[in-house]
């Protein structure tokens, strides 16, 4: 039972690993900002786990509990999913600006209208 | 988690963009419940309010904006980055090897600060919320750069997509057209809406102050706040939410929070302390804390409501 414990950050790596899928072999704009964000995700997941301690409980002081889960990561990962929103929404407003020059959210397709330009 | 992997597959695997985003927003409902599992119940707070509410909120009125189908293509490049993802995805797992087992308390990450916070913070502080403590004091000037890129970000779309048009641009299928035809008619919708509102505001400055008791704290209360004005301006109408929080305001709120925020780090110099050192703000060091904290928190509410909420009425009112 050696790699029981290794389960949790397997998952992560499978969520992150789509995450890349969708950002490389998509072409859509949107997809890849969504592919970002499940990659980001599969990140704070990573550091909450490596927060929990066993056995232990949320971060908030009281009395008669003495194991409390690190509570570090959990302020990294706050403020984390904050910036996250904010660029997420930069990018979708970098979405509608191209799709307002070139007409088109795909990728390759903005490639042909600045080759033939 | 198998749950969240599925759901990631799907994303990878679906055309259409419109449904794309509502499983994002589940997937973020579901990493939410997950926090909670693993003891972060402020991380699992905000994970809730911003991954299935604003950020789904933002994608639609994208897909509004531009198109809500992905184009069908076969490209030979897909294989290659399967490949490439695979052998990523390999090599990550052969690093988990070393990886310390999970709930290990021995783990070396426990062993450094988390600690000295755990046991500290009480008397320092004075707070039972550690994460609070922790934001906000402990590592204030982190949470200040955070609370500045916020602002950034707002300002960047603002500018890229706030101004009035120019260019080529066609007519835009309305983004609060499309959703709120069938939801304005819709007395259900109205009557609900309009009684719960209030209780959302109500709650958001509930978890605004409480935030150094329970979990919560500004970044939460400003997301939930603009929450309540965003549900407002579907259900009802745009443009009377525009004019009960005017363009101008909502900047102002913007700048003023991170004034706020930096203005308490500048007031530790001028009585004596360092940038961001409460103890220096009271009589006594540990109102000084709590007295710095709440401020820092109302300033952190006020940028992220004001960006939230100008971020939202710049995506919605594109197509005017």
């Amino acid at each position: 039972m050696e790699y029981f414990g290794l389960i949790n950050y397997w998952m992560v790596i499978i969520l992150m690993m789509t995450g890349f899928y969708i950002v490389i072999a998509h072409d859509n704009l949107i997809k890849k900002i969504v592919g970002l964000n499940i990659f980001q995700v599969s990140v704070f997941v990573f550091y909450i786990t490596m927060a929990k301690v066993k056995g232990g409980t949320a971060p908030i002081l009281a009395d008669g509990i003495t194991i409390y889960s690190n509570p570090l990561p959990h302020v990294l990962i706050l403020t984390a999913i904050f910036v996250g929103v904010a660029t997420t929404a930069l990018g979708l407003a970098l979405v509608v600006r191209i799709r307002d020059a070139y007409c088109t959210i795909e990728d390759d397709e903005i490639e042909n209208q600045e080759d033939n330009a | 988690m198998g749950f969240m992997a599925v759901i990631g597959f799907a994303v990878a695997r679906l055309r259409n963009l419109f449904a794309v985003v509502m499983l994002t927003g589940i997937f973020s409902l579901t990493a939410a419940v997950l926090y909670v599992i693993l003891d972060a119940v402020d991380v699992a707070f905000t994970e809730a309010a911003v991954g299935a509410g604003i950020s789904t909120v933002l994608m639609l009125g994208t897909l509004a904006l531009t198109s809500s189908e992905e184009r069908v293509e076969s490209s030979g490049g897909s294989k290659w980055a399967l490949l490439l993802v695979v052998a990523t995805g390999c090599v990550l797992v052969y690093g988990t090897l070393d990886m310390p087992p999970f709930g290990d308390p021995t783990a070396a990450i426990h062993h450094h600060v988390a600690p000295y916070y755990l046991e500290k913070s009480g008397q320092e502080i004075g707070l039972p919320n550690v994460v609070t403590s922790v934001l906000a004091s402990y590592r204030g000037y982190d949470t200040l750069g955070e609370v500045f890129v916020i602002f950034t970000a707002a300002i960047g779309v603002l500018l890229i997509i706030g101004r009035p048009k120019f260019g080529r641009r066609r007519t835009h299928r309305m983004l609060v057209g499309e959703l709120s035809n069938s939801m304005r008619n819709n007395v259900i919708l109205r009557v609900v809406s309009k009684l719960l509102i209030p209780f959302i505001l109500l709650f958001a400055l509930y978890v605004q102050w409480h935030g150094d008791f329970g979990p919560g704290g500004g970044f939460q209360a400003g997301v939930i706040f603009a929450a309540g004005f965003i549900l407002y301006a579907l259900i009802f109408d745009i443009d009377t939410a525009r004019t009960m929080i005017p363009a101008s305001i909502t900047r102002l709120f913007l700048a003023l929070g991170v004034l706020l925020y930096a203005g308490v780090g500048v007031a530790g110099f001028v009585l004596g302390g360092n940038f961001l050192e409460y103890s220096v703000l009271a009589a006594d060091p540990v109102s000084g804390q709590h007295l710095g904290i709440l401020l820092v928190e109302l300033g952190v509410g006020m940028t992220v409501a004001a960006a939230m909420i100008s971020i939202f009425f710049t995506f919605a009112r594109q197509e005017h």
